[in-house]
């Protein structure tokens, strides 16, 4: 599982300089779904998923951003955006903001969403990557505004939508001002919707709580990775109100079954399945104009001085 | 007032003062002016007391009032102020969900759209109400005479009242999650006003998917949370016993939420909280919601766009301001 580390440990970087040549191609990796042994190099190569048994595993950001945009056109827009603690949080002494630095300090990223433009296959899009290592995929109010300003770059811009989620919940340290971030980024996707652009939400391993309950489910097509967990109340939230769901409930191939989700698309097809399904939404209203954005107030940004 | 109530246990005091009371009462009727005066002075220290306990109220003591068994429910309030409701049922797809009631009613002289979400009192209602925790279906019933509400240029004013939505395998099967998204996108996108007023507890998802206001109102002693303080407290505490911290620090109270500007008004309680007073509760909710209605005649204004900038500015974050490259592939 040392990849799993090497991706805690890793500095969010540019595609280039992550070339996979680099690595050292004796470093095997263990199968989370079969424990067959892999070649790093094939593990990479194949997105890491296990060519054997087909199990995900998890990419790390910038592999996510390299897996879907063209090679050199991502562009990361609200990377100075930065969590404050307006309730002043402690748990026994812990202080949330030290939380926020040791969850930086871990993931690599500042925040568990990382945005930004890009092109596929020449189409502009805006995009938003959420980071499980960042707090569990948890969603304050910066998760929510880059979300929120992601969606609006697609509406100012005339870009297609991409989000891949995957979040533990909604931020109990922030309190409220995380719940309200539900209606703040479906407000934005609503205006979307009147702009007539496409909309792909993708649903990684482990999608809960308010993400699911919001902008996951209100893609025009929403796309599951095989076996992705994904529902309502997290496990640990269950587990709190002593419910037990079966196993198989959270699941994509659940969700699938049920009418929730479009499609499941194993890793390496989801670049061309996206690509050709934005193709089939574009074909039409490429020439259509987008609603008129409402008045913009100054967003609630308290602009400091630099930190260390 | 009514002060035979189930006391909390922060209210403990005032068990023997009741028990006085009530023994005092029974004789009442037939003793003389000296045991009408007797009973006069314990119910001055009886309501003395409570003004006492109700003066400064922990975030955890108010989770427990709004969880109060005889705490007035949506329906209660309909039965007072909206006395020609007329209940609308079903999602049209699926079912009739008996945790969410809606319907057309008259209040100030205009019909208005009301949804709310309904606890049962007695474990039979309950049972219908699935103890006030909404299935998709409730969601759907919601979202749709939202919708009609919207095509017939009505407003809306919805109740809160849950400890979260249904979890359960059924309702991940038949799609809470999308049934809570879809109401939200619905409420965005409406022309119309929304009053939300949050009674008694507004948990999670479940609560702000009905909650997406203009204006947002809560009762004095109700309490608005991300999540439910028990949950919390599993979480990140490891121990549900530690409920009244993550009260306190998540802040879930009326007067807190205000403070934060994540809701627009506070409606007073009688002294003692709506259970001990439902009537006089009722007039408040009444009176607060008339003035909304006098600032909804304002018919000019845009409500989608109003809606829209209320939310767009919810969230406290800081800019980095460190002369570094703000586009490009970060700064590491
Ligand atoms: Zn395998």
């Amino acid at each position: 599982m040392d990849f799993l580390r090497r991706a805690r440990g890793e500095r969010f970087r540019p595609v280039e300089q992550q070339a996979l040549e680099q690595l050292p191609d004796d470093v095997w990796h263990k199968c989370l779904g079969c424990r067959e042994l892999l070649y790093e190099k094939d593990f990479e190569a194949n997105l890491h998923v296990c060519p054997r048994c087909g199990h995900h595993h998890r990419l790390t950001v910038s592999q996510r951003i390299e897996s879907l945009a063209d090679p050199g056109t991502f562009a990361e827009t609200d990377h100075e955006l930065r969590s404050l603690d307006p309730l002043g949080f402690t748990i026994r002494d812990r202080r949330y903001l030290d939380r926020l630095r040791e969850a930086e300090e871990s993931a690599g990223v500042p925040e568990a969403v990382v945005s930004g433009t890009a092109s596929l296959d020449g189409r502009p899009i805006s995009l938003a990557v959420m980071v499980m290592e960042y707090l569990g995929g948890a969603v304050g109010s910066v998760a929510g505004e880059k979300i929120t300003r992601t969606v609006e770059r697609a509406c100012d811009e005339q870009r297609a939508l991409i989000i891949v989620s995957q979040s533990g919940g909604m931020r109990m340290h922030e309190g409220l001002f995380s719940l309200m971030q539900m209606a703040k980024s479906s407000a934005a996707l609503a205006r979307l919707e009147r702009a007539h652009l496409p909309y792909i939400s993708i649903i990684a391993d482990q999608t809960y709580g308010g993400a699911t309950a919001s902008w996951v489910a209100l893609g025009d097509i929403i796309i599951a990775e095989p076996g992705a967990r994904v529902g309502f109340s997290g496990p640990r939230v269950l587990q709190a109100i002593k419910i037990r769901l079966p196993e198989e409930t959270q699941k994509a191939e659940f969700m699938l079954q049920h009418g929730m989700v479009d499609l499941i698309i194993p890793r390496p097809q989801l670049r061309a399945t996206v690509s050709a399904l934005l193709r089939h939404l574009t074909s039409h209203c490429s020439a259509r104009k987008a609603a008129p954005a409402p008045k913009r107030r100054r967003i609630t940004v308290r602009s400091t001085e630099a930190r260390e | 007032m009514n002060r035979h109530v189930t006391e909390l246990e922060f209210e403990r005091g005032l068990a023997d003062i009741r028990t006085a009371l009530e023994r005092l009462e029974k004789a009442e009727a037939k003793g003389g002016p000296d045991v009408v005066a007797q009973a006069n002075k314990v119910r001055a220290s009886y309501d003395q007391a409570l003004t006492e306990i109700y003066r400064d109220l922990t975030p955890w003591q108010r989770v427990l009032i709004s969880r109060h068994p005889q705490r007035p429910r949506f329906l209660d309030y309909v039965a007072t102020l909206f006395p020609d409701f007329i209940e609308l049922h079903g999602d049209r797809h699926f079912g009739d969900d008996g945790a969410i009631v809606g319907g057309l009613a008259t209040f100030a002289d205009r019909s208005v759209m009301l949804v709310g979400e309904q606890k049962g009192r007695s474990t039979k209602e309950n049972i219908t109400r699935n103890f006030g925790m909404p299935h998709p279906e409730g969601y759907r019933k919601a979202e749709r005479l939202m919708r009609t509400a919207g095509k017939f240029d009505l407003p809306i004013i919805s109740f809160i009242d849950t400890s979260g939505a249904s979890a359960l395998q059924d309702d991940e099967a038949r799609g809470v999650s999308w049934a809570i998204a879809e109401c939200l996108k619905t409420q965005a996108n409406l022309h119309v006003p929304i009053i939300a007023v949050v009674i008694s507890e507004g948990m999670s998802g479940g609560a702000i998917a009905i909650a997406m206001g203009n204006r947002v109102l809560m009762l004095e002693h109700a309490v608005y949370s991300v999540i439910a303080p028990e949950a919390c407290a599993s979480q990140l505490w490891r121990d549900v016993s530690a409920a009244p911290e993550a009260a306190a620090a998540m802040q879930v109270s009326a007067s807190q939420l205000l403070q934060l500007g994540l809701i627009d008004r506070v409606i007073p309680e009688p002294i003692g909280g709506a259970h001990r007073d439902p009537e006089v509760a009722a007039q408040y909710v009444q009176a607060a919601l008339r003035e909304e209605f006098s600032l909804l005649a304002n018919e000019g204004l845009d409500w989608t766009t109003h809606r829209y900038e209320h939310y767009r500015h919810l969230g406290r974050m800081e800019l980095l301001m460190d002369g570094s490259q703000t586009t490009g592939n970060g700064r590491h």
